[in-house]
């Protein structure tokens, strides 16, 4: 079952980097706004699975989209940050109940599962967008990009989700 | 020594986090200040495959367009060979070697813009050769693999060529600001130099990357730097950024003389 879950998460980490790399990175809204939907991943990711080992995969996951966008590591600090911060940012989004041992997305409510994407979706695009571009000079476009690329990304991600979720991710 | 191992099991997540990130923050960091890193970049062999497989399908919806403007290059350049002295054209010459290549991926959203081509090495693509396209200049090639090359584009905030106005002797530098991928920035031209919007810039004299005269973008607006001395001028690029296909490599064969050269006047300083 533990084997199954993590073959499962390496199955959706290819399937994310490609449709990152070959799709989302490419539909330039307006010119800038690539939503970052590989941000799922951390979303998916089983709650109670080893949590060094979901951080490795999160810098995998981040550096292979670095990779093939040329950007260095921005990709992997992004996706690093957002998988070191998943289990406070559930306290936070689900409360105590979160720590039980029965625990799935099933107990918890629509707005509850939204907030904590939403959060998920911040954190990956403040880091991402502030280290993109590194120089206070332009404060205003990386809070524009991060403002617009976070709305488009959070679209894309519940329409996703909801295409592509599991019984047990819902 | 034993509570030590413990405190860092017990913390293990924190610890792995930490390491990662300052692995990523270094190379980060440095690649904003040289150049991109070697070892990270898309011109690896797993990228530039499927970068390549991706390309060899969405390459037929726009043959149509792209044959166009193939046909309109070669009827340009028919007329100027057609019109040019016979002697123009002897092998001695032929300073300037060409090949020929395909973009397999571009982007034009980030603030460091690179551009995947498919060809590399063994076609003898090398770093520091200039790339354009029928209508203007595109970038300079920062990485090569074997077969595949990874251009930095003039969209990009490290990027910096010597340009001037057309047919004169002013030149400054073209940079990017990371605001528009219409426009791009010419600094440091003097004070004094009379202005006109829509005047022609072309790439200068004074690299041995690019030759001279090839054509870059019009004169949108200038306005006074804040030293009050110099202008800067915004370009409006002749290629539009979001949708080219077809660009020229070009290989300076006086380049390495020129460089030595340098060298050796500063060697002797």
């Amino acid at each position: 079952m533990q084997n199954n879950l993590i073959l499962l998460s390496i199955i959706r980490l290819i399937l994310l980097v490609f449709a990152q790399v070959l799709i989302f990175n490419h539909l330039n809204f307006y010119g800038y706004i690539n939503p970052l939907v590989y941000v799922l991943f951390f979303y998916w990711y089983p709650i109670r699975e080893n949590k060094s080992l979901f951080i490795l995969l999160s810098f995998i996951l981040g550096l292979f989209i670095d990779i093939f966008s040329d950007t260095t590591a921005l990709h992997a600090m992004a996706a690093i940050t957002v998988a070191f911060s998943r289990p406070l940012l559930m306290r936070f989004c689900f409360g105590v109940n979160f720590e039980f041992q029965g625990f799935t997305y099933k107990n918890t409510t629509k707005v509850q599962r939204a907030t904590f994407l939403l959060l998920l979706i911040l954190i990956q695009h403040i880091v991402y967008f502030s280290f993109e571009i590194l120089s206070f000079s332009h404060l205003l476009l990386i809070l524009k990009k991060i403002l617009f690329t976070a709305i488009v990304t959070f679209l894309f991600s519940i329409l996703l989700s909801s295409l592509f979720a599991t019984d047990q991710d819902i | 020594m034993q509570r030590i191992i413990n405190f860092i099991l017990n913390n293990r997540n924190t610890f792995l986090y930490v390491v990662l990130l300052v692995f990523s923050l270094g190379i980060t960091i440095k690649s904003h200040s040289y150049h991109q890193s070697r070892y990270f970049n898309s011109t690896k062999w797993i990228s530039g495959t499927i970068y390549g497989i991706s390309h060899g399908i969405t390459n037929y919806f726009n043959l149509k367009e792209e044959n166009k403007r193939l046909v309109e290059e070669n009827q340009q350049l028919r007329e100027q060979v057609l019109n040019a002295p016979k002697e123009y054209l002897t092998d001695s010459t032929l300073n300037f070697e060409i090949v020929p290549a395909q973009i397999i991926k571009n982007m034009f959203a980030s603030p460091r813009n690179y551009i995947t081509l498919d060809k590399g090495e063994k076609h003898g693509i090398k770093q520091d050769m200039g790339v354009i396209t029928p209508l203007g200049i595109l970038g300079i090639v920062e990485n090569t693999s074997n077969g595949f090359t990874v251009v930095q584009s003039i969209l990009n905030t490290k990027s910096n060529i010597n340009a001037k106005i057309k047919n004169t002797n002013y030149f400054g530098s073209l940079v990017w600001n990371a605001k528009d991928y219409h426009i791009v920035q010419l600094i440091d031209i003097p004070r004094s130099v009379p202005l006109v919007t829509g005047d022609t810039i072309t790439t200068g004299a004074m690299s041995s990357i690019f030759p001279e005269n090839i054509p870059i973008g019009t004169i949108k607006s200038f306005e006074l730097g804040q030293n009050q001395s110099t202008y800067t001028i915004d370009v409006t690029l002749f290629n539009d950024m979001a949708n080219v296909k077809n660009v020229y490599v070009i290989k300076n064969k006086a380049r390495k003389e020129i460089i030595d050269l340098q060298k050796a006047v500063e060697d002797a300083k």
